[in-house]
């Protein structure tokens, strides 16, 4: 199977979806030079009209994507940044999550929401906050967050198909990222969790760029003789729950790791969940491993201390570890 | 003279009526304490909606405000459907979820009133951008208020839909006040349609209490868009009768924020009238002819409130359906 990047692979999604539907636009400030690649040379082969370079006007531009999905067209809205998503609040928060159900079901939103997310590259906290729990915590919008260049493709083309508001986020990290990706266009369902390790002892549920970095840790418990489970969830909301669950009442032990602000991110809602509906099947108290509660700095040693480190992880596995509960 | 044809001015004024006579019992019923929620009545504007939604094909879209009741209305929606959903019931426009701040009709292009000011100008732009890319000879209208001329949703989608050359309409009905505001304190120019030059569209300024005269400035605003010539911003000055809301009394605490010579020509500029005079001086109808449209409205409109109230509440188990599409 051919290697490719995230970035090949997110432009072959989108041309995919720009060739087999005539619906299916492309929208965002400089989509056509694509600041990360994603949508680069695209407008060559479709058009100024299919892939429309815009004003930096978020707002209005995540509104008009709102407008148009609302009455026959399939918007994928590049907002660039996942904190430039801030600008556009009102629209995704009070309009896009709400419309359908607040209209008693009169109209469905076809809309994409794009953005990079997360830190790793130094660009200072206005381009390295994580937003997904933001978004996690609005009903009826679905939050993507893939890891893999094989998952970006077939994730953004299954967001593209789906009649709901959609935000998709790539880690900032993941563009230049190899991986095996088909030529042909492929879906993966949304909701569906990717178990990456299989293990017994513990569970680790984790998403987006963290999943490498578990994975990491997995090996190095691996060598002290622990096995872990390490979940990918893929999509953030709705989430594979059952998949979860299932890994828990197999090991016992519960990690959630997550690069988001702790207070109400998205760990918060695995650990809540886990320890809600498998507390029997526990052993040791759940742990959470997420950002530092503070803005992202940059320096690339603060940056670094920010995230969930791989000691704050293997820290958390074996005070999991070594907890047993009554 | 107005160069209205006597068909298209006994339409509008059933517009007109018909929000007048729907927004009066609206009123009623919040006094008497029937109906759930707030609501924002239209009356004093009645001119803009029935004016411009006049101009208006089935097909064309429009967006809305909180004040949101005349808009539905004058764009062709069932009174029956709409007193329903601010009453709450099974059988409103949105089955209960949306009230009177959310009401929609997608069958006829009322793509939803919006409870967040300026909320709707990025839609109607959107929808604009859906109709050029279909290729359709579609419109869209987005109705707001002079406090949403102060957001920024107002300014990036006049710059958006200007730059891309949308179909759209920006209607500002130019009420005077930002809830309890006057406008003359919250902005330093007198008329919003200066803004349009800002964006390089037409800006117009019309009487807003005059229907007939909304009607002229959105046909010819209406057929730009259709001929592909791009959006023009049009601000409709007009009064609000009542207040920002229903019941403000209760958060106003005896302060009085309405400026009294403001107020007396809100009385005196009334558009249900302004219109009855001048179908009857420019002879485009009798006024055995308005009478009938004004006996048929007050009983469709008590017709409506009799269904709203006999209607089913919800089956609470509906409060999760209309979720994921």
């Amino acid at each position: 199977m051919p290697r490719k990047t995230s970035v090949d692979a997110m432009r072959e999604a989108l041309r995919a979806e720009l060739q087999r539907d005539e619906r299916v636009v492309v929208i965002g400030e400089d989509v056509k030079v694509g600041v990360f690649g994603g949508t680069r040379w695209l407008h060559r082969e479709f058009g100024d009209e299919r892939v429309i370079n815009t004003p930096i006007s978020e707002l209005a531009v995540a509104g008009a994507g709102v407008g148009a999905a609302a009455t026959g067209i399939r918007p994928v809205i590049d907002l660039m940044f996942g904190t430039f998503l801030y600008l556009a609040f009102d629209q995704i928060a009070n309009q896009a999550g709400a419309m359908r159900y607040m209209f008693g079901g009169q109209t469905k939103l076809p809309l994409v929401l794009m953005t990079v997310s997360g830190s790793g590259i130094s660009a200072g906290h206005h381009h390295s906050q994580p937003v997904h729990p933001m978004f996690m915590n609005m009903p009826l919008i679905k939050v993507v967050l893939p890891s893999t260049p094989y998952d970006v493709k077939g994730l953004l083309i299954s967001a593209i198909r789906d009649d709901n508001p959609v935000l998709f986020l790539s880690p900032i990290t993941l563009g230049s990222q190899r991986g095996e990706v088909p030529d042909e266009a492929y879906t993966i369902p949304l909701a569906e969790a990717a178990i990456r390790r299989e293990g017994g002892d513990v569970t680790i549920c984790t998403a987006g760029a963290m999943t490498l970095r578990c994975l990491e840790v997995a090996r190095t418990m691996a060598r002290e003789g622990i096995e872990c489970e390490v979940i990918d969830l893929r999509t953030l909301k709705p989430w594979d729950e059952a998949c979860v669950l299932r890994s828990v009442r197999k090991t016992g032990r519960f990690v959630a790791v997550d690069e988001s602000f702790p207070v109400c991110g998205a760990a918060s809602e695995w650990a809540a969940t886990v320890a809600e509906k498998a507390f029997p099947h526990l052993r040791a108290p759940v742990q959470r491993v997420s950002n530092l509660d503070v803005p992202l700095p940059y320096s690339p040693v603060l940056e670094k201390a920010a995230v969930p480190t791989t000691e704050r992880i293997l820290d958390a596995l074996r005070r999991c570890m070594q907890a047993e509960s009554a | 003279m107005s160069d209205v044809n006597p068909d298209v001015a006994l339409d509008i004024y059933r517009r007109v009526l018909n929000i007048r006579r729907f927004e009066e019992e609206v009123g009623r019923l919040f006094t008497e304490g029937e109906l759930p929620g707030v609501v924002h009545l239209y009356i004093g504007e009645e001119a803009v909606a029935a004016g411009v939604c006049a101009a208006l094909r089935t097909d064309d879209y429009v967006t809305s405000t909180h004040r949101g009741h005349g808009h539905v209305m004058a764009k062709g929606g069932d009174p029956k459907r709409m007193m329903a959903e601010i009453f709450g019931k099974e059988t409103g426009y949105c089955r209960g979820k949306g009230g009177s701040q959310h009401i929609a009709d997608f069958s006829i292009g009322m793509l939803g009133a919006c409870g967040i000011v300026g909320g709707g100008i990025p839609i109607a732009t959107g929808a604009g951008l859906s109709i050029k890319l279909r290729k359709t000879d579609q419109v869209s209208v987005c109705f707001f208020g002079d406090g949403a001329a102060n957001e920024g949703s107002f300014h990036e989608s006049l710059n958006l839909a200007s730059t891309m050359a949308l179909p759209v309409i920006f209607v500002c009905e130019h009420n005077q006040y930002g809830e309890f505001t006057p406008a003359q304190d919250t902005m330093n120019i007198e008329d919003i349609a200066l803004r349009a030059d800002g964006y390089g569209m037409p800006g117009h300024k019309v009487d807003g209490n005059d229907a007939l005269e909304v009607y002229t400035v959105a046909s010819q605003a209406v057929a730009r868009a259709r001929d592909g010539e791009g959006p023009t911003l049009i601000e409709a000055k007009t009064h609000r009768r009542g207040g920002h809301a229903e019941g403000e009394e209760a958060f106003l605490a005896g302060q009085r924020y309405r400026l009294p010579e403001e107020e007396q020509l809100a009385r005196e500029r009334d558009p249900l009238r302004i219109l009855h005079e001048r179908i009857l001086l420019e002879g485009l109808a009798d006024g055995h002819a308005l009478e009938s449209i004004d006996q048929d409205s007050t009983l469709q409109m008590a017709e409506a409130v009799t269904f709203a109230r006999e209607s089913p509440w919800p089956d609470p188990e509906t409060v999760l359906e209309d979720t994921w599409a």
